[in-house]
């Protein structure tokens, strides 16, 4: 569904991405994993096109996506949650989710506000208040809830768990799978391994902008070497 | 009381005009982050197109069709301005953004002139609208009244528009972060067009709809254009309800000022607007803007380095050149490059401060023209010899400085630029109207240097050793430990900030500076032409400097001058033909577009390209 072949991508004159290339299935949930500033997020921009891959090419359910504009890309099924959030603080839970809103999609779980408050009761409850009001738990959630609403056939979610209380991390995970089971596609970046093997059927392993591992939870566990190399701290 | 009320209501009317114009900057603002100096030409193409349309649709409904068509056809003319001439830059410095919106001022002025002549048109009395009402026994015109009422609904669509419909939450939430809006599907240049035509349709909305009270001439774009400023400044930018509040505020207060204290109305203005400021830097109904998300433009920042030993036997050989200039040249030569080298001081002052400094001042004339003044005025009163004099003009500019400065250094980027240039209309406004001792709009005359320096040959070279002295020792502080530490409060405010760096009193150090030598330069100006007049230190003065700094090149050291230099080369040449203005507009903009490197800039890049310079080690 989502294929990433050989990009480079830099900032400046500061290559970033390195020749990065996996690919992720339907219906599949795979983790990114790598230390800080590995190019997990980079990686995240790349696919989404907020960051233009200099060469190599990216293409999403069949289409070469290499280049477009980020709306574009959107407008084709790519469901992007930055890390840093970005929720729109001036404006309401609701209105926030409105900006996020695009019509249903063939063979894509869609969603309505309703069922987003379902599964996020919390944002119901302040759904007038604005983004400035809310937890690092809520936003999390909003942000999440805002990318749904444009019924994307594949989310990237980068760096969910960070900076969010164990006990949502938790529910977190459990919402991922829940997605998993309506048949989302799932590219989750972490740092956080318990939470990647909760999630996730495959970990892409990165490390200085290039993939070092792919392959399931269990190949990762038979090679400590790998865990140890790029994963301890 | 009867009185009183009276202008109260003229004062609401007038309210309306402006809080069209000022609502639609400030929309565009708010999304786009561009401040639109061309809003005034906006507002006064709406006047010539209603105008032009009143005069042929008939009645009271061709009266009103015509002010609701000519927003539209504004609004349509802001899409082709928003697609030809912004969308190129949305991501350039905001200086880039400021100059190329100037150039679209200058065009739109000829392009005025061309269609609808130089003569001022008298606008139609609204059908239906033409008399007066007695209002406690004093007459209030029916057209008032009709504006008074028609203005809360035009605020209330707004309200309904930005806060309840689609578009409307995409705008707000683009206001904050474009990217993520597009991230999440929305187109955003369809966004921003959208805006723009909104914005632009409500400045022709407010051009047409003034006409039975103000008509329509060619000066009406740069008049409304501060009075804009002052509103969106004092309201907070971006701020629809804040440009509501302060154009009733603006409007009320000039009416009033008008009739109480006719000497003064400007002053009041500007004065509420520095206490507004104060108070709250980012005006009444702001938010505070964060500082730095301006990307770059083209490739990274050079490191600045001292000229090598090639480009300093060129300076020598030019130096020698134009000491030469006497013994061949003619006085008038002489003149023309006198008046060159004192432009030159002023323009390096603004690009020490705009390149070095990263502050944007808009209203660089007023120490320029400080300075002038105040050499000029202890002439005058205090008959003081000229050596004197022209010691304080730089001195008094500076002071100027150091207290315009102590203001504006709380704000940056946009807010920075619009509270200096805010600052300098209030000297403007001081030095205009307080005519007993600053002789109003007939200037101070009989200004002349000392004997020693009074033949044009000894004047010449006067200014030769003072300009180019000023020129090196700003090019040497550049290069001396204080000029790294402003370059560093330049790249990265907070980086410095942690490093240890006192970044406010850097800038305003750096601030008082370029003040100084811009008063030096009014100086020499003073003395070389024996008068002085109010329009030195105007809005026009401050931009031919910008404009100059910018054709010359932002990033690089010698930009002002070789810009100055350029300028005052064909300036003469140039505004002898009729439409030169719509030229120099489209050379702005091309520049702005084409050859975001400046004359400087691109001349090294060619150098560099053929190998006649040494490319240079660029950092990462």
């Amino acid at each position: 569904m989502l294929e990433i072949d050989g990009i480079h991508s830099f900032y400046g004159k500061a290559h970033i991405l390195n020749d990065m290339s996996f690919s992720v299935a339907r219906g599949e949930v795979v983790a990114l994993l790598g230390r800080n500033g590995a190019g997990k997020t980079t990686t995240m921009k790349s696919i989404m096109q907020l960051v233009r891959p200099r060469s190599g090419s990216v293409s999403f359910a069949g289409t070469d996506i290499t280049g477009l504009p980020a709306h574009k890309v959107a407008r084709l099924g790519l469901g992007y949650v930055p890390e840093e959030r970005r929720i729109f603080t001036d404006l309401t839970i609701l209105e926030n989710l409105e900006v996020g809103r695009q019509s249903p999609r063939a063979q894509t779980p869609s969603w309505t506000i309703e069922a987003l408050f379902e599964l996020f009761p919390n944002l119901e409850e302040r759904r007038n208040n604005r983004g400035k009001a809310l937890s690092g738990g809520e936003q999390q959630m909003l942000t999440i809830a805002r990318t749904l609403m444009g019924n994307p056939s594949l989310l990237l979610l980068d760096e969910p768990s960070e900076g969010i209380a164990p006990v949502i991390v938790e529910q977190m995970a459990k919402t991922i799978l829940k997605f998993k089971a309506d048949g989302l596609t799932v590219v989750i970046s972490e740092q956080n391994l318990h939470f990647a093997k909760m999630v996730a059927d495959r970990a892409v392993i990165i490390e200085g902008g290039a993939k070092k591992f792919d392959g399931t939870f269990q190949d990762l566990e038979e090679d400590p070497q790998v865990r140890d190399a790029y994963l301890s701290i | 009381m009867g009185l009183f009320v009276a202008q109260l209501l003229t004062g609401l009317a007038n309210a309306a005009a402006l809080f069209l114009v000022a609502s639609g900057l400030s929309l565009i603002f708010g999304v786009t982050r561009i401040v639109n100096f061309a809003h005034g030409s906006l507002y006064m193409l709406g006047a010539y197109v209603g105008l032009t349309l009143m005069n042929t649709l008939p009645g009271a409904f061709g009266f009103w069709g015509s002010i609701v068509l000519a927003g539209l056809v504004v609004g349509l003319i802001g899409i082709l301005i928003e697609i030809c001439v912004l969308r190129p830059i949305y991501r350039a410095p905001e200086l880039f953004q400021l100059v190329a919106t100037f150039g679209v001022i200058l065009v739109i002025q000829d392009l005025a002139l061309m269609i609808w002549g130089a003569e001022d048109r008298l606008g139609p009395r609204a059908p239906g609208l033409k008399s007066v009402v007695r209002i406690l026994g004093e007459p209030v015109p029916q057209y008032d009244l009709a504006l008074i009422a028609i203005t809360p609904f035009i605020l209330f669509a707004l309200w309904w528009f930005i806060t309840r419909t689609r578009i409307g939450i995409l705008v707000r939430a683009a206001t904050q972060d474009r990217e993520m809006v597009g991230a999440l599907g929305v187109n955003q240049s369809w966004l921003f067009t959208g805006v723009f035509f909104l914005g632009a349709a409500l400045a022709g909305l407010g051009g047409a709809i003034q006409l039975p009270k103000g008509g329509a001439d060619l000066l009406m774009d740069l008049n409304i254009i501060s009075a804009v400023f002052v509103v969106v400044v004092i309201g907070g930018m971006g701020s629809i309800p804040g440009a509501f509040i302060a154009s009733v505020l603006i409007s009320v207060l000039n009416v009033f000022g008008v009739a109480y204290i006719p000497q003064s109305t400007l002053v009041l203005i500007y004065v509420v607007m520095a206490v507004v400021l104060t108070v709250r830097p980012y005006g009444l109904l702001g938010r505070e803007e964060k500082a730095g998300e301006h990307g770059q433009v083209g490739e990274v920042e050079r490191p600045i380095r001292p000229v090598g030993t090639r480009g300093r036997a060129f300076v020598f050989v030019l130096l020698v050149v134009l000491a030469c200039v006497p013994f061949v040249g003619s006085s008038f030569l002489q003149v023309l490059i006198t008046d060159i080298l004192i432009f030159c001081l002023f323009a390096a002052s603004l690009q020490f401060i705009l390149s070095s400094g990263g502050l944007v001042s808009f209203g660089h004339a007023v120490f320029f023209g400080g300075g002038a003044y105040a050499a000029a005025l202890l002439v005058t009163y205090a008959d003081t010899p000229m050596e004197l004099a022209l010691l304080c003009a730089p001195l008094g500019a500076g002071l100027l400085a150091l207290g315009i400065g102590w203001f504006c250094i709380r704000l940056s980027g946009v807010y920075f630029a619009m509270l200096t240039l805010a600052f300098s209309q209030l000297v403007w406004s001081l030095v205009y109207q307080w005519g007993a001792v600053t002789g109003g709009d007939d200037g101070l005359v009989n200004i002349w240097p000392s004997a020693w320096l009074s033949g044009t040959t000894a004047y010449y070279y006067f200014t030769l050793a003072v300009g180019v002295g000023g020129i090196l020792v700003l090019r040497h502080i550049i290069h001396s430990p204080f000029g790294y530490t402003l370059r560093a409060t330049r790249d990265s405010a907070r980086q410095a900030e942690a490093t240890g760096i006192d970044v406010k009193r850097v800038q305003w150090l750096a601030f008082a500076l370029a003040g100084t030598m811009a008063g030096l330069a009014g100086g020499l100006f003073v003395f070389s032409k024996g008068s002085i007049f109010p329009n030195e230190l105007e809005i026009g003065k401050s931009f031919d400097a910008l404009i100059v700094v910018f054709l010359g090149g932002v990033k690089t050291l010698s930009g002002g001058v070789v810009g100055a230099v350029f300028m005052e080369s064909i300036k003469d040449w140039l505004t002898r033909l009729e439409y030169w203005r719509l030229i120099l507009g489209l050379v702005i903009i091309g520049v702005v577009i084409i050859a975001p490197d400046g004359i400087v800039g691109s001349l090294r890049k060619l150098g560099e390209r053929i190998g006649l310079l040494k490319e240079q080690e660029s950092m990462r």
